[in-house]
């Protein structure tokens, strides 16, 4: 008894509690039950992951905190949480309306919490083999929970999500393995060849040839998973096929920790002065994305897959301000990240319950919502207006630090950039325009909806654009630093 | 480690991008998943004979795994789907079968190229096994690309996975290994069950992946 107590850290705990969770509503009968255990289940993790804050564990074999994950951790336990909240409202609904059964319910719930284990898992991971599988984890659950539904288009997406997602995955192993091949010589044979420390500490000693070839692999295989053109295919459809919480989860947290993953390898070519900068490639992909979003934004006729064209734009700036680095760009990239979660999450939680009160997602169909739903209609205005990048919420700080860091050093980039960004502006500030403003279109009914998560987001992107308190500048400035 | 050894690995890798050729031009459902399964059988003997010649008994599992899995119960599983779904007829491709060779010499030349220059200084059975991998996984991707039928998308995807597993078994003393092939087991596992689930709930008509498209939320 003891020794567990000894192994219950704030560390395991953030594994260990989802992991718990997720056997106990797999067993458990009942919606009002399953969505209160899912919410508490969801609070403890994020008050262990906040506990990592205060202390730091030892760096372990299979699992290490340091600051760079811990930011993930906090990130994407918090946006579980209130994730959590706003799908018990949301689920609840579908099981009125008959859209989900008792039973889906019980699955869904389970699998939510299997996907909080598996990004814990990701970003505790200390072993790169152990995060390529938590990441495959996380792509299974995801993928189930995308098909819950069982209509066409829903297995459409589900199929089309694994299929392109097991490809990139495919590739990132062998990327894994031909890392592992880069360190062994150096390292030695056996698992210590895989610990991400070592694996730094020792990477100058690495054969540069076949870490180049690595990287690329990574970098095509994690990067389909974070959604860049042009592996960005199955985005569009998981989002908007799925149930809404999960579009939230996906677009908030899956891409990030990706994003994640890639920038661990990052790290690992940057500590290996042979090796080829991995800048210009992701600066390449991100900008793509950007551009290529940017104009696909126009075209769409579906609410939420609007916000995921929004959403491989946004990846694409944060992977462009990873890939300039520099102190400044990778300060404004990991700041832009923490907003993009925290904004897109919550235009989410807003488009659920306006897509369930008008009973369809598509825009032609939805309108004048800020005169029948005004709570909702003004959270989606607010919504956009900070997805759209304007101040004074947070996503305009951080984009403005991205583009003035980038002006400086390569201005044709930063124009390019400019340009991708005021497409997408447009084509958002077209679409919210009928959807909020103008005649009232579809149901009027009143919603039961639960707006505290939409608006502690939304409420937080702001607090971050007018003030953002030293210690947390403090300590996103440590982590720019340390990605070089 | 003796020269018949290497050349025995070497032999068995090479029989692999050899039978992922073969996959490339097979136009009838049921010759495919043979031949699929004969892959599966080959990765079978690589793998244990990696597990004979580094001593690592645990690399057998991997091996048993492959024979048992992936040469007979899967073929076994996609046989009856072919057959219940009655498309055993022909496979539709995208691209012809004469420029789907030519594309995959392309890609074996280039991997060569590739791995045997970056893994210049590794050591040389693994170095050429990376580069057998690599072609029969980048054979296996142009499989899934020059495809359109979902059944024949899994056996490339599946045949990807394979040179995956021989990459992976090629590094020396690489832990894991066996961890990740279950992984890899369960995902091709959820994949047949999925092809299943669509027929056995008739949402679609066909598994052709261009019918799907249509499904679009775009198109409505």
């Amino acid at each position: 008894m003891n020794a567990f107590f000894s192994e219950f850290t704030p560390l395991t705990a953030v594994l260990i509690i989802p992991a718990v969770a997720a056997a106990v509503l797999a067993l458990l009968p009942g919606y009002w039950l399953a969505a209160r255990i899912n919410v508490l289940a969801t609070l403890a993790t994020l008050i262990a992951a906040l506990a990592l804050l205060v202390e730091r564990p030892p760096v372990g074999g299979y699992l290490f905190v340091d600051d760079l994950n811990n930011v993930f951790i906090v990130l994407t336990t918090f946006v579980g949480l209130t994730t959590a909240v706003f799908s018990a409202s949301y689920i609840g609904h579908e099981l009125e309306i008959g859209r989900l059964t008792p039973r889906h319910l019980r699955f869904y719930h389970a699998m939510y919490q299997l996907l909080m284990f598996a990004m814990n898992l990701a970003l505790t991971a200390n072993n790169i083999g152990l995060m390529w599988v938590a990441i495959e984890m996380a792509t299974l659950t995801t993928v189930l929970m995308v098909g819950i539904y069982r209509t066409h288009e829903a297995l459409e997406a589900a199929w089309k999500y694994f299929i392109l997602g097991s490809v990139g995955i495919a590739m990132a192993l062998f990327g894994t393995i031909l890392v592992y091949m880069a360190a062994q010589p150096v390292i030695g044979e056996g698992a210590e060849a895989m610990v991400w420390t070592t694996l730094v500490a020792r990477a100058a000693g690495f054969d540069p040839a076949l870490l180049n070839v690595a990287f690329v692999f990574l970098m095509l295989g994690y990067g389909t998973k974070v959604g860049l053109a042009p592996l960005h295919a199955w985005l569009p459809d998981a989002h908007a096929e799925g149930p809404t919480p999960i579009s939230a989860v996906l677009s908030g947290l899956l891409l990030n920790v990706a994003l994640y993953a890639v920038l661990r390898f990052k790290l690992l070519l940057a500590a290996n002065p042979a090796a080829l900068a991995p800048g210009p490639l992701m600066v390449t992909m991100g900008l793509g994305s950007v551009i290529f979003a940017g104009f696909m934004l126009y075209r769409r006729r579906d609410i939420k897959r609007m916000f995921a064209y929004s959403s491989i734009e946004h990846m694409g700036i944060i992977t462009f301000a990873f890939g300039m680095g520099g102190p400044l760009a990778n300060f404004a990239g990991l700041l832009h990240m923490v907003m993009h979660s925290l904004t897109k999450s919550g235009i989410f939680f807003a488009v659920g319950h306006i897509a369930q009160v008008k009973g369809t997602q598509k825009i032609a169909d939805i309108g004048g919502l800020t005169e029948t739903h005004p709570m909702l209609g003004w959270g989606l205005v607010l919504g956009v207006v900070a997805i759209a990048g304007l101040p004074p919420l947070g996503v305009f700080m951080s984009e403005f630090l991205i583009i003035t860091s980038t002006f400086a050093r390569q201005p044709l980039l930063a124009v390019a950039l400019v340009a991708g960004l005021l497409v997408a502006f447009g084509a958002l500030f077209l679409r919210l325009n009928s959807l909020a403003f103008g005649e009232p279109i579809g149901s009027t009914a009143p919603v039961k909806a639960s707006y505290v998560p939409m608006y502690i987001h939304f409420g937080l992107v702001l607090a971050a654009g007018i003030y953002l308190p030293p210690t947390l500048v403090v300590w996103f400035q440590h982590i720019a630093g340390l990605l070089g | 480690m003796n020269a018949s050894s290497l050349d025995v690995a070497h032999l068995l890798a090479g029989s692999m991008v050899l039978v992922s050729f073969m996959l490339l031009y097979q136009d009838r459902m049921f010759a495919m998943l043979n031949v699929f399964a004969l892959h599966a059988i080959v990765l079978s003997a690589s793998v244990a004979w990696q597990a004979h010649i580094q001593n690592a008994p645990h690399l057998y599992v991997p091996a048993a795994i492959a024979l048992v899995l992936k040469g007979i119960i899967i073929p076994i599983a996609l046989h009856r789907v072919v057959i219940r779904l009655g498309i055993h007829r022909t496979i539709e491709t995208a691209v012809g079968i004469g420029r789907t060779m030519l594309l995959g010499i392309g890609l074996v030349a280039l991997s060569m190229v590739v791995m045997l220059k970056a893994a210049a200084a590794a050591d040389p059975l693994a170095r050429e096994d990376l580069a057998f991998a690599l072609s029969v996984l980048l054979l296996g991707l142009l499989m899934m690309v020059t495809r359109r039928n979902a059944v024949s998308q899994i056996v490339g995807f599946m045949s990807l996975e394979n040179g995956l597993i021989l990459a992976a078994t090629g590094a020396l003393g690489m832990p894991l290994v066996v961890e990740i092939s279950v992984a890899f087991s369960v995902l091709v596992a959820f994949i047949v069950i999925g092809v299943f689930l669509f027929r056995i709930r008739e949402r679609f008509d066909s598994v052709d992946l261009q019918a799907l498209d249509e499904w679009r939320g775009e198109r409505r």
